[in-house]
């Protein structure tokens, strides 16, 4: 089928300097780990990157923060990146931090054709500033519609049409992103057949991916690892 | 703080819990008490640590450490879990603080050109959660209390804490000063320079 690309260089292979480009995962919980790999070789740079934590401890997204490749990044929790942090208060890079709820529901509004909306969320502090406010049962910031040229997302498991299925937690934002970004690659552990994922149990409806390659070599890393009866 | 946290949240209800020492609450709930513990990152139904044949790298908390689910637990993205919490059907919210003050509003996001953490979910969590409870140490590591008459930090929310739960005891800012619910033992009131 014509979604089905060779491997994470040959999908991202009309990916330029200067796009927008949204990255699934929750600190390194479903992250494009090949899709990542890739963009650490490729000649890309002044990118816009959305995504919620950028990467955490040298890994993930990190790779291609500390290559400079990244100019403004959109995020909600810089914690546990401390590459990060120290390209912020270096300004060395342009950071909107966005309260997480907000950030998952102005990138589900892109992908759903809503420009705007309002929301108590922030109301009171400094991402309230320069936005418009308005009163409904309580005080409420508009908040507008993040969209991307490009989302890179990893699923569990994907048919040729691109339904995809998620693995517990790791499904996060990447749902919100593939509906959001002009081009969405989605790479997965298991490529399967068509009908193999039950219509009842899609998590995303391939309509809204473009591109799906059989990724390899995932490390799956855990940040903190916590087994019962241990310190 | 956890046992205290646990206590006045009770049985039956829904809690969503924020990263750091709120975790503790997850590991020492009673599964009898029917409380469905909300992660951030997308999971109704978290229990305590996994074990060796249960761990899963897809198995996380908001604070990304590995947890295990209860029977009826349920997996869903970030949009829907925040729709949770903004929706008000999630009935408290247990974050931890740097400041809190008199007049209800929470600070725990960032320390102006020395740390930033961002503020993750915890604004949709303190505008959403029908009771916010703010677990923290009483005091900072200078000894400089953390409850104050106004915070000085930028804020994580206006106007949200219900309640405050420390090492020192419980507290409520009504607006104008906070009222002691309950002490530690052997704290005594004067000791604790409440604004």
């Amino acid at each position: 089928m014509a979604k089905i690309y060779k491997d994470a260089t040959d999908a991202l292979k009309d990916f330029k300097s200067g796009m927008t480009l949204m990255s699934g995962g929750f600190g390194l919980c479903g992250i494009a780990e090949n899709c990542i790999d890739a963009l650490t070789l490729m000649d890309v740079k002044d990118l816009t990157v959305i995504s919620n934590n950028i990467g955490n401890s040298g890994r993930g997204l990190v790779k291609i923060l500390i290559q400079k490749k990244i100019k403004k990044a959109y995020c909600s929790y810089v914690g546990g990146n401390p590459d990060l942090e120290e390209q912020m208060l270096k300004n060395e890079i342009d950071v909107e931090l966005v309260p997480q709820g907000t950030f998952s529901e102005r990138i589900r509004a892109a992908g759903l054709g809503i420009r705007a909306f309002y929301t108590p969320t922030g109301y009171g502090t400094l991402v309230a500033e320069g936005k418009d406010e308005k009163t409904f049962d309580r005080p409420c910031i508009l908040e507008t519609a993040l969209h991307a040229d490009f989302a890179i997302i990893k699923a569990q498991k994907a048919d040729p049409y691109g339904n995809l299925w998620f693995k517990e937690t790791a499904r996060n934002f990447s749902p919100l992103m593939a509906m959001a970004a002009k081009t969405t690659i989605v790479e997965v552990e298991e490529l399967v057949e068509l009908g193999d994922i039950k219509a009842e149990d899609v998590h995303l409806p391939g309509l809204f991916v473009q591109r799906i390659f059989q990724g390899s070599d995932y490390k799956n890393e855990i940040e903190f690892l916590k087994l019962e009866g241990e310190k | 703080m956890a046992d205290e946290v646990i206590l006045l949240i009770g049985s039956d209800v829904s809690v969503n819990l924020g990263i750091g020492l709120p975790t503790l609450i997850a590991e020492r709930m009673n599964p009898e008490s029917n409380v469905m513990i909300q992660s951030e990152n997308g999971v109704l139904g978290v229990a305590g640590r996994p074990t060796k044949e249960t761990l899963s790298p897809t198995l996380i908390n908001a604070g990304k450490e590995t947890i295990s689910i209860s029977k009826g637990a349920s997996f869903f993205d970030s949009s829907l879990s925040f729709g949770m919490i903004r929706g008000g059907h999630i009935d408290y919210c247990v974050l931890g603080g740097m400041e809190v003050d008199a007049k209800r509003n929470l600070a725990n996001w960032m320390i102006p050109g020395k740390k930033v953490t961002g503020m993750g979910g915890a604004m949709d969590l303190v505008n959403g959660a029908r009771q916010v409870i703010i677990m923290m140490t009483h005091f900072n590591k200078h000894g400089e209390p953390k409850l104050l008459g106004q915070c000085v930090l930028p804020l994580t929310g206006k106007n949200v804490v219900d309640l405050v739960v420390t090492d020192k005891g419980i507290f409520k800012p009504n607006g104008s000063k906070f009222e002691v619910i309950k002490l530690a033992p052997g704290v005594n009131e004067k000791d604790l320079k409440l604004a």
